[in-house]
C-alpha cells in the first residue's frame, strides 16, 4: 500500500497535487510533506485532485485540514477534486463538506480558486 | 463465496503496533466481511473503523507493541474487537464527537461511531482498552 504525490503548477501561482493510492497513518506523512513544502515555498492556493485516491483515513483528513488552515492564514486556500463515491462520503459524515471546496473536476476546482 | 448465514465463524489476527501494518488488518477484515452480505458500501465502512481502531492504538495505546483484531461473524452481521495491551486511551479522546478544525485526533472515533451499529470501549489502564464494534447485515 502507498501513496504516488505529484505536484505541477497551474494557472498563475496555483498548483495541483495530485495523489494516487491510499492515505492512511503509514502513507499521510508523504502527503503532508508535499502539502508543506508547497505552502512553504509560498503557494498558498492548492487544488489537491483525490480522483485516484481509493481510500482516506482520518490522519489523511487531518493532513487536508492541517494544509487548509495554514493556506488560510495567508489569504489563500485548498479545493479538492473528488469524484469517489466512498470518499465524498466520509467528507460528509465529517462535515468537511463545509471546510473544504469540493469538485467533481479539476477545472472547476481551478475557477473557484479565483 | 458467501457462507451459511447459521455459521459462526471466529478469525483472528495480531499486527505490530505500527503504522505499516494497519492496511493488513483493515484488508484482512474486509475479507471476512465479504463472507458476509455485505454491500461494498458496508464492507467499506467496516475497513475504515477497523484501521481508525488500528491507528488509535498505535497513536494512543502506550506500551503497546501489539494489536489483537478478532472477527466474529454471525447471522446477524459482523463484530470486530480491536484490542491494545497499553495503559489506555483518554476517555476524552473516546468521547469525543467534534469534527472541527480544532479537534482533529477526535475524527477517527467519531468516523467509527458513525459507520458502524454500535460500538463499546473497555479501557483498563492494566490490560489496554479493547474495543468492541458491530455491523449490523441488511435482511
Amino acid at each position: 500500500m502507498d501513496i504516488k504525490v505529484d505536484v505541477r503548477e497551474s494557472k498563475g501561482d496555483t498548483y495541483v497535487v495530485d495523489l494516487n493510492g491510499e492515505i492512511d497513518v503509514y502513507t499521510s506523512p508523504k502527503v503532508k510533506d508535499a502539502i508543506g513544502e508547497l505552502i512553504d515555498k509560498g503557494h498558498y492556493n492548492l487544488v489537491i485532485n483525490l480522483e485516484k485516491v481509493r481510500y482516506i483515513d482520518s490522519t489523511g483528513l487531518g493532513v487536508l485540514i492541517g494544509g487548509l488552515k495554514r493556506v488560510r492564514e495567508h489569504g489563500g486556500t485548498v479545493n479538492l477534486v473528488c469524484t469517489n463515491p466512498q470518499i465524498k462520503k466520509i467528507f460528509d459524515i465529517t462535515g468537511l463538506v463545509k471546510i473544504f471546496g469540493i469538485y467533481d473536476d479539476e477545472n472547476a476546482a481551478m475557477q473557484a480558486l479565483v | 463465496m458467501p457462507q451459511s448465514q447459521g455459521t459462526l465463524g471466529v478469525v483472528e489476527l495480531r499486527i505490530p503496533s505500527k503504522a505499516e501494518w494497519v492496511a493488513v488488518a483493515r484488508l484482512a477484515v474486509a475479507a471476512v466481511a465479504n463472507r458476509l452480505n455485505f454491500s461494498i458500501e458496508d464492507i467499506e465502512d467496516v475497513k475504515l473503523a477497523v484501521a481508525e481502531a488500528c491507528t488509535n492504538c498505535i497513536q494512543h495505546a502506550e506500551g503497546s507493541d501489539q494489536i489483537q483484531i478478532t472477527c466474529e461473524t454471525g447471522p446477524e452481521g459482523l463484530t470486530v474487537r480491536v484490542r491494545d495491551f497499553g495503559r489506555g486511551m483518554r476517555p476524552e479522546s473516546i468521547q469525543s464527537s467534534r469534527t472541527d478544525e480544532q479537534h482533529i485526533g477526535g475524527l477517527g472515533v467519531f468516523l467509527i461511531r458513525s459507520l458502524m451499529d454500535s460500538v463499546e470501549y473497555d479501557v483498563n489502564p492494566e490490560r489496554g482498552t479493547n474495543l468492541v464494534m458491530t455491523k449490523k447485515v441488511a435482511h
